[in-house]
């Protein structure tokens, strides 16, 4: 269980993945690569994504839970794939907000 | 969180795309991370805790703004557009710390106690051995960092820091922009300041979408149009005096629209319809944006997008026609609430002041800590309304409501309604001492020579509004005074106009 906060920061221990809590706030089960998250910057890496959670994580896109209510952004692209409480999270809509400056 | 992250990200993401400069020349997202990150070395070696800018766009703006953040320092970028007295008294505010410019702005801050000057072709250009003087990835991801410190333009007092942390600064990038969302082709250009909060949020909104910078140094019509054309320039930014000389050039020019512009985006102040109406003619295919944010809220907080242009240019309904004067809905993650003078809610239609609230809200100054209330909300001090429909009107500044026989006028309603008369090209609306009323109206207008009069203006005032609001005087100018990022300079008008009061006090 990591605590979830928008800002909070992490690092997935099996691939270079890493994420920031954009939406949602609590304790959550949010793996990466099938292996617990850790706080960015005190984790290493060792292993592999396991097997069924190496999809991979996409540079610079959102991924939320189906009820919305946790959004994380990926700073750092990695091989395996983002999953809260065992559900894999999908890719969350793009913005369609047109430049303003 | 630190806006480094999103340097960062473009870097790993768009690495050899052009992030700032011309197409063969300019810097790549790579090369501008490299660079920061000499920088960042460079500001840490020299005794201080600011990054001061006093320099005109130029790539040392983003190489400054993201070593500064970087290196753990506030980003502090001076008007060099102030006198010498001024601009030595807030680098003396902004002391100590490294300071960066051109020749001209190096030279204006020597001797300044505590700034070491050092010009900008020697921090862009010297790059003996600093490359390893760095961590990579190093800098605090602090969210409560300060990132930027901008000073207000101080039309009502000295000016103020207002204080732009990094959480301030990341939370609208995030809610804003979408990563990597600009196609390759695509080049903004830059034309305000790097001082002014829109040259700040320029940068990091672009370099986050992928988007390729094209800056302007000196703002000038034709140059601006010239280069648009040579860089293909896609989007641009600009404040509304920018666009009604851009308009005027085109015209000039004869008339021909510019296709390649997909996406042009105003703000700063308030927009004369003629403008943009003409605006919308010359940029047929553009998508148009009016922004409205101000310094202490990160940028922009409420937009009036394309569709809606297009639909107030075609619609019959008054409602939709009214709504290009409006600007706009509030982002996601912002919320408006327009309230009284004691600071009750306010329902729809009725006009208050704008008040917000959400994460890129700052509201702070290093002089007087933070303004938000209790609940998080920043009362703007701009006046305004919001229709049935969610759409957020405008109408100026609190501190320039006329207040004539204890009511409050809004000087917006009166200048909307002398500029649909189509020989005014602009109009302003103040006040003036008056012993009977405390203010009396007086309408400043720039109008074709010989083609309208006061009676006829003072009628068309008194046809659409209240006779309260009728000017007492109505006066002819060649041009309104503005300061160089569009601003109105009312307290000029004031000064100016004063001899048609009669300050009981006098």
């Amino acid at each position: 269980m990591v605590e979830l906060k928008p800002g909070a920061r992490f690092q997935s221990t099996v691939c270079t993945t890493e994420i920031i809590v954009v939406k949602g706030t609590g304790d959550a089960d949010l793996t990466c690569g099938g292996a617990p998250m850790v706080a960015a910057g005190t984790g290493e890496r060792s292993g592999e994504p396991a097997e069924g959670a190496a999809d991979g994580t996409l540079l610079g896109k959102r991924y939320s839970d189906a009820d919305d209510t946790i959004e994380v952004l990926a700073t750092k692209a990695g091989d395996g794939s983002l999953a809260l409480g065992g559900t894999p999270m999908t890719v969350a809509q793009a913005k369609t907000l047109p430049a303003s400056d | 969180m630190n806006v480094m992250m999103l340097l960062e990200m473009a870097a790993d993401g768009l690495g050899e795309r052009i992030a700032v400069g011309s197409r063969d020349e300019g810097l790549t997202y790579r090369q501008l991370f490299d660079q920061a990150g000499e920088a960042a070395a460079r500001f840490r070696a020299v005794p201080g805790e600011r990054v001061v800018l006093c320099d005109e766009s130029s790539p040392a703006v983003p190489v400054a703004l993201f070593g500064a953040a970087w290196a753990g320092m506030p980003y502090v970028p001076l008007n060099y557009r102030l006198p010498d007295d001024d601009l030595r008294t807030l680098a003396e505010r902004s002391a100590p710390g490294i300071a960066i410019g051109d020749e001209a702005g190096t030279a204006r801050l020597r001797g300044v106690e505590g700034l070491t000057a050092v010009t900008r072709d020697h921090f862009i250009t010297d790059r003996a051995g600093d490359a390893n003087a760095v961590e990579p990835g190093d800098w605090s991801m602090d969210p409560e960092e300060i990132a930027v410190l901008l000073y207000t333009s101080g039309t009502t007092g000295a000016p103020k820091s207002a204080v732009l942390r990094h959480r301030h600064l990341v939370s609208y990038i995030l809610g804003s922009v979408e990563f990597m969302g600009a196609d390759e082709d695509e080049a903004t250009i830059v034309s305000v300041p790097p001082y002014h909060v829109a040259g700040v949020s320029a940068m990091l909104s672009s370099i986050y979408a992928g988007r390729r910078i094209v800056q302007l140094p000196k703002f000038d019509a034709d140059d601006w149009i010239d280069l648009v054309e040579r860089e293909g320039v896609t989007h641009a930014m600009v404040v509304p005096t920018m666009l009604a000389r851009i308009v005027e050039a085109l015209d000039a020019r004869g008339g021909e629209p510019l296709l390649g512009v997909r996406a042009l985006s105003y703000g700063g102040g308030k927009m004369p319809l003629p403008v943009i109406e003409r605006a919308l003619e010359l940029f047929p295919i553009t998508s148009f944006v009016n922004a409205y944010g101000l310094t202490e809220t990160s940028s922009t907080i409420s937009l009036l997008g394309p569709d809606d242009h297009r639909i107030a240019q075609y619609s019959e309904d008054p409602d939709e026609k009214r709504r290009l004067a409006s600007v706009g809905r509030t982002l996601p993650g912002v919320e408006v609430s327009i309230r009284d003078d004691h600071g009750h809610e306010l329902p729809v239609g009725a006009v208050g002041e704008i008040c917000v609230r959400g994460e890129q809200v700052s509201g702070e100054y290093l002089e007087k800590g933070s303004l938000l209330d209790d609940e998080g909300w920043f009362a703007t001090r701009d006046g305004g309304f919001v229709d049935e429909a969610g759409y957020l009107f405008v109408q100026g500044r609190n501190d320039d409501v006329i207040i004539r026989g204890g009511e409050n006028l809004s000087p917006g309603e009166i200048e909307d309604v002398l500029l649909t008369h189509p020989a005014v090209r602009d109009a302003a609306a103040i006040g003036v001492p008056d012993s009977e009323w405390g203010e009396r109206i007086v309408a400043v207008v720039v109008a074709r020579p010989g083609t309208c009069d006061e009676a006829e203006l003072r009628d068309l005032v008194h046809d659409r509004l209240r006779s309260s609001r009728v000017p007492a005087h109505v006066v002819f100018v060649d041009e309104l005074p503005y300061n160089d990022t569009g601003k109105l300079l009312r307290r000029v008008l004031r000064e100016n106009h004063a001899h048609l009061g009669d300050d009981p006090s006098d």
